[in-house]
């Protein structure tokens, strides 16, 4: 693929604009924004958002960020809702109705807590079904809008509004959900797991692929949220960065079943650099919590190692 | 379109609601039956009550072939410019819906040519206007947003009755927004709606045979409710049953019977009415229950008191 990144955020329309009422430092609208610049020019664009942050913050009526066809049902159903409309743009196409040489690409967002929790099943059967098109979890480890409450992608030990961090827990008191690897296992032609890093690069090259491979394709997006999260809010690319260096987000694809790491960090950082700049990890670090991060950090290293484990078995 | 029945349809509630707001004329054959819990499966109208007040046009359906009609109006119903909402046909679990009955059809091309293409004005996929569907809708503007919907409803009364007027016109068949059996003259008379309404008029029959002026008024079109027009209905007789076949457990009576008192009382109406809450979870409807009802009206009527409006029958055991 020859193209110049910077040309392409220079100059492509970004679809996805400004004007949005996201907070400062939010890792989701960087997310959205260059997922939709992925989509080729002339290509139009259905988007279909469960009720989150991203949605609740971009189209609140009579306003929207969005400089495509969107839609939003409810929370539990972003791609059930997507299924439905690509279903029915097949069906208009076979019967003349819309033209042959339009080219239309759905694309769903979800939160994590609707994707990883209560949009499983249908996000599950959605490409299950075989649908073409591609659906997105911007991952920010909580349900953020309703107020930071604990889900199913919140990290072990993280502390949210119902997972409090005190003399009782130590925060979340289960370790995360790998909903990457059960998309894997839905044998779809894409999955990948990328993050707003560096140049954007990473997260073009797949949003570009996820998009334009034909089929039922998934992109899990890591995402910061500072609100949530506690860190200031100039420091979201360094938490991106500090996510893919210590492993904890790991950078791969699985493209027909064959898994590719896309970044190795060249010296993989310790797992204390990703939590000491959040608040919601600060009791970890209090004099008696040693063992909360050396079992953080075993955490991460099983997981980092399997996926080496599986990247050799696909070679 | 689609179909549902009973629990599927309790699983969707919130999409109920989201379908019609964005005022998608989808329509939705409802077998009706039971609610959970426990879990039963038979008929009763749990399902349909559940969801009467989510802006969906809800019409009722005594047996296949009103369920067969009511289905080729819905579309022309729902997708009227001055309507746009989704329309759900009503019919009893198992009772009709798994009963073999003859009926007429429609030859396709009549069929089709009767329902029509729907166009709509706006649309998701149109890409040479691309639309925002189901925006945040906050305090400066749901109160409107919602106030239009209420007026589609309004609108949908006069759209029933225009499509029916064609449908007989097409097939003889006659329909109206409810169905109005030997009440002309009926000194009693029972409210309900699908299939008891069949057992109702044999014994309406019976009783006429025997001099006793009873009469029926079922109900076609439930949503939106046509209030007036049933208060002018039964504004002559002297005592009402109205029977609803899912208890709203709320210590004052079923929703049938709530909507049709109030409906009467509004049109400055009246009547001793009292409510039976009857065949619940596929519980049997005989036409010597029906016939109780009515003898008890007589009573209500002879003696001019309503001890207890609010009543069961079908029912073993009560304690
Ligand atoms: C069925 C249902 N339950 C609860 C809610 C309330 N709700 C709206 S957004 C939200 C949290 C969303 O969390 P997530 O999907 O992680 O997105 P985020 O806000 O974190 O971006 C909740 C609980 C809802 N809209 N619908
Ligand atoms: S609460 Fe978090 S996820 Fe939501 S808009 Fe603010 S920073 Fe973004
Ligand atoms: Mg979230």
């Amino acid at each position: 693929m020859a193209y110049n990144l910077k040309e392409i955020v220079a100059n492509k329309p970004p679809i996805f604009v400004s004007g949005h009422r996201m907070c400062a430092g939010c890792g989701a609208p960087v997310v959205a924004r260059m997922i939709m610049r992925a989509l080729r020019e002339g290509d139009h664009a259905v988007v279909s958002n469960a009720t989150g942050c991203m949605e609740v913050s971009t189209c609140i009526y009579p306003y929207n960020s969005w400089d495509c066809s969107y839609i939003h049902t409810a929370f539990e159903c972003a791609a059930a809702t997507c299924s439905g409309a690509e279903a029915a743009y097949k069906a208009l196409k076979r019967k003349g109705k819309i033209q042959e040489d339009e080219h239309t690409k759905f694309i769903t967002f979800g939160g994590d807590g609707g994707t990883y929790d209560i949009g499983l099943q249908s996000l599950s059967g959605a490409m299950e079904r075989g649908h073409d098109m591609t659906y997105v979890c911007y991952d920010n480890g909580a349900y953020m809008n309703t107020g930071i409450q604990r889900s199913s992608a919140t990290p072990k030990f993280a502390d949210t509004t119902t997972s409090p961090a005190g003399e009782v827990i130590p925060g979340k008191m289960q370790v995360r959900k790998d909903l990457t690897q059960i998309m894997a296992s839905h044998h779809l032609p894409y999955v990948a797991q990328t993050a707003a890093m560096a140049n954007f690069k990473d997260l073009y090259e797949k949003s570009e692929k996820a998009i334009y491979t034909e089929g039922p394709t998934f992109l899990n997006v890591f995402s910061p949220c500072p609100r949530g999260w506690g860190y200031p809010t100039d420091e979201l690319m360094k938490i991106n960065k500090l996510a893919v260096d210590t492993c904890y987000w790991p950078l791969y694809e699985v493209v027909d079943g064959k898994y590719k790491i896309t970044y190795k960090p060249a010296k993989k950082l310790p797992i204390e650099e990703f939590l000491r700049p959040q608040r919601r990890f600060k009791h970890m670090f209090k004099a008696g919590n040693e063992w909360m991060i050396e079992e953080f950090q075993k955490e991460v290293d099983k997981r980092w190692e399997e996926l080496l484990r599986l990247e050799g078995l696909s070679e | 379109m689609t179909a549902t029945s009973s629990n599927g349809l309790a699983l969707m509630w919130e999409m109920i609601q989201i379908a019609s707001s964005l005022r998608l004329p989808i329509v939705m054959p409802l077998v009706n039956r039971a609610i959970s819990g426990p879990l039963n499966i038979h008929c009763d109208h749990s399902d349909a009550m559940a969801i009467r007040d989510s802006g969906w046009i809800m019409l009722f359906s005594e047996n296949n072939q009103e369920a067969y009609d009511n289905l080729l109006m819905a579309h022309r119903i729902g997708e009227h410019e001055d309507v746009m909402l989704p329309v759900t046909v009503c019919q009893d679990g198992f009772i009709t819906s798994h009963s073999i009955e003859n009926i007429e059809l429609l030859e396709d091309d009549v069929a089709k040519k009767f329902v029509g293409e729907y166009t709509p004005k706006h649309y998701l996929l149109n890409s040479k206007e691309p639309i925002s569907v189901g925006p945040m809708d906050l305090q400066a503007y749901l109160f409107e947003h919602k106030y239009q919907e209420a007026n589609a409803m309004r609108n949908a009364k006069n759209v029933i009755l225009e499509v029916s007027k064609d449908f007989e016109k097409l097939t003889g068949r006659t329909y109206s927004l409810f169905e109005k059996y030997k009440l002309e003259d009926a000194e009693i008379a029972i409210v309900c709606m699908n299939s008891t309404a069949g057992t109702t008029k044999v014994v309406v029959d019976e009783l006429r045979n025997k001099g006793i002026k009873a009469g029926l008024l079922k109900i076609r079109v439930y949503r939106p409710f046509p209030a007036e027009e049933i208060a002018k209905a039964l504004s002559n007789v002297k005592a009402i049953a109205v029977l609803d076949r899912a208890d709203s457990l709320n210590a004052c009576g079923g929703a049938l019977f709530t909507d049709v008192t109030s409906g009467m009382f509004v049109n400055n109406s009246y009547i001793p009415t009292v409510n039976y809450i009857y065949g619940i979870g596929g519980r049997d409807t005989t036409a010597k229950d029906i016939e109780g009802v009515y003898n008890d009206l007589i009573e209500i009527v002879k003696t001019g008191k309503v001890d207890n409006p609010y009543r069961y029958f079908g029912l073993k055991n009560r304690s």
